[in-house]
C-alpha cells in the first residue's frame, strides 16, 4: 500500500475513536510541551550567559603579543615557532595582516600607559587606555552615564567609577561603595580634564628608534561616566581613563615598551607591545588564533573557559532534556495502550484486510501511520505548549525582576532547530511506540480474526 | 478438558479445472470453510498441498500469499464482511489500495464493477443504507474489482432470504459464465447449489463423501 493511502487510512481510523486518540494525542503534547519547556529554559539561561560574555568582549577577542616581549601571557606558546630575537616585530604592517585575516573584524593596537591628569587645577595619576570605536556596542557600557565618545578620534573622554570618585575628592572605600554611578556623573558630565603626556616624535631621519620626547598637554570632556569593571573589556585591564583609540593612536605617546623598542627594534615602523583582534564570532576565535600564530606571533583568548562552561551547559540540557522527556515516556504508554485497544476493536477489520489481500506490512504501515499522526499532532501542540510555558515563565519572572528593579532579561529561548528537534523526537518516540501494536497487529491470524465478532 | 486434535480437512483430493462452478456441501462442522480457507491462502495445511492456478500455496511466503490472495482470488463472505465506516465505492476499492492502483484509476475500476452488480446509483451510500441483498453485491464488486480468476463464496446466501439469495446466485452464475471465472461456492443448501453449480462435492468430517456432475445443470445447458 502507498504511505499516502496508509495516512489517509490511518486519518479514518484516528477520527472513528476520536475522544481516545484525541487524549492520547494530548499526552504526547504534554509530554513534548515539558521537553520543549525545559530545553528552551537550558537555552535561554546559556545564550543569556554567553551573550553577556560576548559583548563584554571576552570570548570574541584574541590578545596578540610579539614572541620578542618574554613577559608574554602564555609561556607554552613560546615553544614552538621561530626564537624571541628571530620572531617578526609586532608592527604597523603586522596590524593589517592580522586585521586582514578572515573573521578578524578589527585589529587594533593596546594603547594604555600611566599618566597624569589635572581636574580643577589638582593633578591626578592614573592609568589610560585606548577603546576601540565598536567597544560602544559593549555589553560592559550597559548602564554608563552620559554617553560614549561621539566619534573615533573625538577629544573625550570616559571615566571609571572609582576614578569619578577620585576627582570629587571622595574617599577611596575598600567597601561596597553604594554611591551610584549617576550620582557621581552629575557634576563630571560635561566638565574638563587635562592629559600630560609625553609625545614621542622620531627625529632619526624615519628610524623610529630615534626619537625625543616632548611634554604635552590635551584637554578632554568628560562624555560618560561608568561602572564598568577594570578587570574586563578588551585589554583596557586596570585602566580607569579611556579615550578613543583613534585619537590616542595619533598622540604618539610614549609607552613603557618604546624603551625596549630602542634597544632591540629592527623595523622602522612603529611597533606595539599588543594588539586586540576582534573576531567576528566566538566559535572563529580558534582559527584565527591558529592563523596568527602561523605569523610568529603569541596569543591569548579566554576560549578554553568557554569550553568548560559550554561543556557545563550542555550537561545542563541533558539533565533538563531527560526531565522533560519522562511526560513523554509516559506518553508513549499511552499510545501502546490506544493502539492494543484499537486492534481489539478492529480484529475483524483486520482480517477482513488480509482476506482481500493486504499484507503484513500494510498492515503494520497503517498502524505506524496512526502511531505517527498521533507523533505529529501532539509534536505540533506540544510546542505550541512548551512555548507557552516558557513565554508565561520569561514573562513571570520579567514582573519579579522589575519590581526589583533590576533590568528585564529573556530566560526563554525556543530556536528553529528545538522546534524541529521536538517534533522529530515526538515523531520517532511515537513510531517506537507504535513498533508493538503494529507488529502483532501484523501477525494476526486472519482466519481467527474473521471469526471475531 | 485437554487438548484433542481435529482434522478439519482429512485427506481430501479435490481437482477443480478453470471455469468450473463447484459447490462444497456439507452440514456444519463439515470442513468446507476450512477446505475453502485452504484455498485462499488464509490457512496452511499441516500436511499435503493445495496448487492453485501453478501455485503451492504451502511454499508461498506471508507476503506471497497476500499477493495471491490480492490479484488470484477473491473472496464472498456469508455475513458480508464490509466495512461499515467506508462508502459503498471506498469498500470496493480497498482491493485496490493493497494492489497500490492510482487513485484516480481506482474510481474508474470500483464504479465499473458496481455497475456489473447493479449498484452504479449506491456509490457513496455507507453499507449500513443497504439491504442485505445489496451488501453481498457490494461485496461481490469488492471480490471482482481485481479481475481474479477464482472466486470463492463461503455461504453467500446464508444470511439473506431466499428470493434474494437467488438474485444473488443468479448474479455469481452470469460472472462465472461472463468472465470465465472459476467459482468455488461453500454452501449447505443443496437445492440451490443443484439449481446453478456445475459439480457438486460434499463433505462430511472433513472427508470427500460424493464428487459429482451436477445432472440437473448439465441437463439444463443440453437444453
Amino acid at each position: 500500500m502507498k504511505l499516502y493511502d496508509s495516512v489517509d487510512l490511518a486519518a479514518r481510523n484516528l477520527r472513528e475513536a476520536v475522544l481516545r486518540n484525541s487524549l492520547t494525542t494530548l499526552g504526547i503534547a504534554v509530554g513534548v510541551a515539558s521537553l520543549v519547556a525545559m530545553l528552551s529554559l537550558g537555552i535561554g539561561l546559556q545564550r543569556l550567559a554567553s551573550q553577556h560574555l560576548r559583548t563584554s568582549g571576552l570570548f570574541d577577542t584574541v590578545v596578540v603579543s610579539s614572541r620578542r616581549d618574554l613577559r608574554s601571557f602564555n609561556r607554552d606558546q613560546d615553544r614552538g615557532g621561530p626564537a624571541p630575537a628571530e620572531s617578526p616585530e609586532l608592527d604597523e604592517p603586522a596590524r593589517l595582516r592580522i586585521e586582514h585575516l578572515p573573521n578578524v573584524v578589527e585589529a587594533y593596537p593596546d594603547i594604555r600607559f600611566v599618566t597624569e591628569f589635572r581636574f580643577d587645577d589638582k593633578p591626578h595619576l592614573t592609568m589610560v587606555a585606548g577603546l576601540a570605536f565598536s567597544s560602544k556596542d559593549s555589553d560592559g557600557f550597559e548602564g554608563m552615564q552620559g554617553r560614549f565618545f561621539s566619534s573615533g578620534d573625538a577629544h573625550e573622554v570616559v571615566i571609571q567609577k572609582s576614578f569619578a570618585a577620585e576627582l570629587l575628592g571622595k574617599t577611596p572605600s575598600r567597601e561596597q561603595d553604594d554611591t551610584s554611578v549617576a550620582e557621581m556623573a552629575k557634576p563630571l558630565l560635561g566638565k574638563q580634564v587635562v592629559m600630560r603626556y609625553g609625545e614621542r616624535e622620531v627625529t632619526g631621519g624615519g628610524d623610529a628608534s630615534a626619537y625625543s620626547v616632548i611634554s604635552r598637554q590635551l584637554p578632554l570632556t568628560i562624555v560618560g561616566v561608568t561602572d564598568l569593571d577594570p578587570d574586563s573589556m578588551r585589554g583596557a585591564a586596570r585602566a580607569r581613563l579611556f579615550l578613543p583609540e583613534k585619537l590616542l593612536l595619533g598622540l604618539h605617546a610614549m609607552q613603557a615598551y618604546n624603551f625596549r623598542e630602542s634597544s632591540v627594534a629592527n623595523s622602522d615602523e612603529a611597533t606595539y607591545s599588543t594588539i586586540i583582534a576582534r573576531v567576528s564570532s566566538a566559535g572563529k576565535v580558534d582559527s584565527v588564533e591558529q592563523a596568527i600564530k602561523k605569523m610568529g606571533f603569541n596569543t591569548f583568548s579566554i576560549l578554553d573557559a568557554s569550553k568548560g562552561l559550554q561543556t557545563f551547559f550542555k550537561i545542563v540540557d541533558l539533565f533538563l532534556g531527560i526531565f522533560g522527556s519522562l511526560a513523554l515516556a509516559v506518553a508513549c504508554i499511552g499510545i501502546v495502550n490506544t493502539l492494543v485497544m484499537a486492534i481489539l476493536e478492529r480484529r475483524r477489520e483486520i482480517g477482513i484486510m488480509k482476506a482481500i489481500g493486504a499484507s503484513d506490512r500494510d498492515v503494520q504501515g497503517l498502524f505506524f501511520a496512526e502511531a505517527g499522526a498521533m507523533g505529529v499532532f501532539g509534536g505540533l501542540i506540544g510546542v505550541v505548549l512548551g512555548w507557552a510555558i516558557g513565554r508565561a515563565i520569561d514573562i513571570g519572572t520579567n514582573i519579579y525582576l522589575h519590581r526589583q528593579g533590576l533590568q528585564p532579561q529573556h530566560f526563554w529561548a525556543v530556536p528553529w532547530w528545538l522546534v524541529a528537534f521536538a517534533l522529530g523526537f515526538s515523531v520517532v518516540v511515537s513510531l517506537g511506540s507504535g513498533i508493538y501494536p503494529a507488529v502483532r497487529a501484523a501477525k494476526l491470524d486472519p482466519v481467527q480474526a474473521l471469526r471475531y465478532e | 478438558m485437554g487438548s484433542t486434535t481435529i482434522r478439519a480437512v482429512d485427506g481430501i483430493t479435490v481437482d477443480v479445472p478453470e471455469g468450473e462452478f463447484v459447490a462444497l456441501l456439507g452440514a456444519s462442522g463439515s470442513g468446507k470453510s476450512s477446505l475453502l480457507n485452504l484455498i485462499a491462502g488464509l490457512d496452511s495445511p499441516t500436511s499435503g498441498n493445495v496448487n492453485s492456478g501453478g501455485k503451492e500455496l504451502a511454499r508461498l511466503t506471508r507476503e506471497e500469499l497476500a499477493q495471491y490472495r490480492r490479484h488470484i482470488v477473491g473472496m464472498v463472505f456469508q455475513s458480508f464482511n464490509l466495512v461499515p465506516r467506508m462508502s459503498v465505492l471506498e469498500n470496493v476499492e480497498l482491493p485496490l489500495r493493497f494492489a497500490e492502483i492510482e487513485r484516480r484509476k481506482r474510481a474508474e475500476l470500483s464504479t465499473r464493477a458496481l455497475e456489473k452488480v447493479g449498484l452504479g446509483a449506491r456509490l457513496r451510500h455507507r453499507p449500513i443504507e443497504l439491504s442485505g441483498g445489496e451488501q453481498q453485491r457490494v461485496a461481490l464488486a469488492r471480490a471482482l474489482v481485481n479481475e481474479p480468476r477464482i472466486l470463492l463464496a463461503d455461504e453467500p446466501t446464508g444470511n439473506l432470504d431466499s428470493r434474494t439469495g437467488i438474485e444473488v446466485m443468479e448474479l455469481i452464475r452470469s460472472l462465472n459464465h461472463s468472465l470465465g471465472m472459476t467459482v468455488v461456492l461453500v454452501t449447505h443448501e443443496q437445492a440451490l447449489a443443484e439449481k446453478y453449480v456445475d459439480r457438486l462435492i460434499s463433505l462430511a468430517d472433513g472427508k470427500v463423501i460424493s464428487d459429482q456432475v451436477n445432472s440437473k445443470a448439465a441437463a439444463r445447458g443440453e437444453a
